[in-house]
């Protein structure tokens, strides 16, 4: 299992540790982090905040809360995860909480995206698999789970091997260790300029 | 889904597939493609990180001078005075000075005449132009598209790469032709039009699309309703949306100041005409609509995908796809709004008229229009936020602000204000808003119980004076109310 407190770093081949539950599609980053704390210059304090205010609606009972749910690391939830705002706030609270893969049936696009740069792989699954899995690990608190990206497959308490995907160039971005891009972006670095060059707009549209 | 599936975008010939290659820079060894990026806004919310990220690693920017900034969601409505009475928000817009000063990029601040909402700002000086790529660390950055920009909202890591690198790793999407035929009527804008689309697409159905907005609706719009209408093509899944540019486009961009003059003016103009799909463009997908039949449309639950005719009720469970019914219960709870109840006549609190989305000067107008000569109902707390200084000018010097305060209406400076409340403007506890912004979350305007109706800005309007949601059709407005009216 991963320290909440040691964030992803080079090769992902998998994660392990125990699934949280989280149901509900449309689940939107204004909800996984709500705007009045993205008031802040750093990302540092995110952690604690993350569902807030569902948190503090379910009065402890909240997944994130549940006593039972202290040390997961993969977090299980359904349709069109993190829709809404581009807040990078929303993967860093999650991976500050101790988050390290999301598993679903599907993502909003840009939610995704910032998941990828923090070297957090979201999978997804169909309705019927995420719902089995997401019982499985209800029935079976603590068990531990495993998400192999060389294989592309979770295990878990229910000792079977599920299916799951994601796209080609994320995977072998998070295998290879690439995920964060800013190094190969620079290394292009003529590239850009030629681009630049070329663009009519950047040129006097000659 | 890209992120899920892997297959290719089969479009051909957009303006899209042209922008998109004439930015493309390298294919990265992961299989994604870097991009150039033409222009990058930048705001107080989501760069701060990137910067000490740019630190930490020993990076300059690339390109400060394609790099704008400004400052828009925290700061407040009413007293803009510096240092700003919240300690976070005066933080937060000093380490953007701090930032902007040390990297040499032009800010455009409180009282600079150019403050305001980055998707209000980049429009009105000519900064969003057809056939550039732009960055935004902000979702709605989708609004640059109806320059027939390609423009996308992008997180803090990926600020980081284009300050260091001007360019973004990036995955081709597929097209979607949103095709709307005929006229809107009357009373009908392209707020209503974008919530009929999302309602009838889903919040979700556009993921992994660009929306292309196209067909005879589309073309007779005014490059504001374009940028309303594409704002909102994020809250339907897409990351972005545009409109091909036409003499609509250029009109509005000649002679702003950003824009290109002069020998290069026609130039500019050849090679815009030139970016935009072709008549044979092959697109991945398309959905026709028929404007005449898009009425007035509200929302009434806690996605921008669930939207009624104004005329409609809410839906019972029944009539739901089951798939839709989980949050459509969720939503009932939440707005405490039964099945079968009409949407007309539901009592509201709080009338917002403002946000990216509907707070420019025909937004302004088209709300005047209905609040001359009215008064706001009893018990209802109404307000009008401009989208930027320049907006706030502009609608005073017509007068628009002595018609909204006449009607009781509160006329604030410039900001994002309650559309996501990071300033002082929110809702208590479980008042419900009319409101002329873009998401109806759960939480989204400042209280974590606080509801949240999304209409265009005549309709809130509309809601203000009779304190119910309300058919601006029924007041007798005989001016149009969707586009440039004089009031």
């Amino acid at each position: 299992m991963s320290s909440p407190d040691v964030f992803p770093s080079g090769p992902i081949q998998s994660v392990s540790g125990s699934a949280l539950v989280l149901r509900g599609d449309d689940i939107d980053t204004d909800r996984i982090i709500p705007a009045r704390f993205l008031k802040c210059v750093s990302f540092d304090a995110l952690g604690d905040q993350v569902f807030a205010d569902d948190r503090t609606e379910l009065a402890g009972d909240h997944p994130f809360d549940r006593s039972e749910n202290q040390a997961a690391s993969i977090l299980i939830v359904n349709d069109n995860f993190g829709c809404g705002s581009s807040r990078e706030h929303a993967p860093q609270a999650l991976m500050r909480w101790g988050i390290r893969a999301v598993i679903g049936e599907s993502f909003a696009e840009i939610f995704f995206g910032n998941c990828l740069a923090l070297g957090i792989p979201c999978a997804a699954a169909d309705h019927e698999l995420i719902s089995s899995v997401q019982d499985a690990a209800l029935s079976s608190p603590g068990g531990i789970w495993t998400l192999d990206l060389n294989t592309l497959s979770l295990t878990g308490s229910d000792h079977q091997a599920h299916s799951l995907m994601i796209a080609q160039g994320p995977r072998d971005m998070l295998l290879s260790g690439r995920w964060d891009a800013t190094s190969e972006l620079l290394a292009a670095g003529s590239q850009v300029d030629q681009t630049h060059a070329s663009l009519p707009y950047l040129n006097g549209f000659r | 889904m890209w992120n899920v599936l892997n297959d290719d975008p089969l479009s051909s010939g957009t303006l899209y597939d042209k922008v998109w290659d004439l930015h493309r820079v390298a294919e990265l060894p992961g299989g994604s493609t870097q991009l150039f990026i033409g222009l990058h806004l930048i705001h107080e919310v989501t760069s701060p990180q990137a910067f000490s990220a740019l630190r930490d690693k020993g990076l300059g920017v690339r390109c400060p001078e394609r790099t704008i900034a400004t400052v828009d969601h925290i700061v407040p409505t009413t007293n803009q005075q510096r240092p700003f009475e919240d300690p976070l928000a005066e933080e937060m817009l000093s380490t953007l000075e701090r930032n902007c000063a040390e990297y040499g990029i032009k800010l455009n601040g409180i009282g600079s005449g150019r403050q305001g909402i980055v998707h209000v700002i980049a429009p009105e000086l000519g900064l969003s132009q057809p056939g550039i790529t732009v960055a935004c660390g902000d979702s709605h950055t989708c609004t640059h598209g109806a320059f027939g920009a390609i423009a996308f909202g992008i997180g803090t890591s990926q600020v980081r790469d284009v300050l260091a690198s001007q360019s973004l790793a990036m995955n081709k999407l597929k097209v979607r032709r949103i095709q709307v035929n005929g006229q809107l009527s009357e009373g009908v804008s392209a707020k209503d039009l974008i919530l009929h689309v999302i309602r009838t697409l889903g919040v979700k159905g556009g993921v992994g699309f660009v929306y292309e907005f196209a067909g005879s609706a589309i073309e007779t719009l005014s490059m504001e309703e374009r940028m309303t209408l594409c704002n909102m093509a994020i809250e339907g899944g897409a990351r972005c949306g545009y409109v091909n540019p036409d003499q609509v486009t250029f009109d509005y961009i000649k002679g702003r100041p950003y824009a290109p003059s002069g020998d290069s003016w026609e130039r500019a103009v050849a090679w815009w005409r030139s970016i935009a799909s072709e008549k044979d463009a092959v697109v991945d997908d398309e959905v026709v609509f028929d404007a005449p039949s898009i009425p007035p449309t509200v929302t009434w639950g806690i996605t921008p995908g669930q939207g009624l005719g104004i005329d409609e009720c809410v839906p019972t469970l029944d009539a739901l796809e089951p798939a839709e019914r989980p949050i459509a219960e969720e939503a009932y709870r939440y707005m405490a709004l039964e099945p079968g109840t009409a949407i007309a006549g539901v009592p509201v609190d709080v009338c917002f008229i403002g946000s990216c989305t509907n707070g420019r000067l025909s937004d302004l107008r088209a709300a005047a229009a209905v609040a001359r000569g009215r008064q706001v109902a009893d018990g209802i707390k109404a307000f009008v936020v401009p989208g930027s200084e320049q907006v706030a000018q502009a609608a005073e010097a017509e007068g628009l602000d002595v018609i909204f305060r006449a009607a009781g209406f509160e006329w604030r400076e410039p900001g994002c204000s309650m559309c996501l409340a990071m300033n002082p403007d929110r809702l208590d506890g479980r008042q419900i808003s009319a409101s002329s912004s873009n998401r109806n979350f759960k939480g989204r305007q400042g209280s974590a119980s606080g509801r949240t109706l999304l209409m265009s800005p005549a309709m809130v309007a509309a809601a203000a004076v009779t304190g119910t949601v309300t058919d601006v059709r029924t007041l007798g407005i005989s001016a149009p109310m969707s586009n440039g009216i004089a009031v």
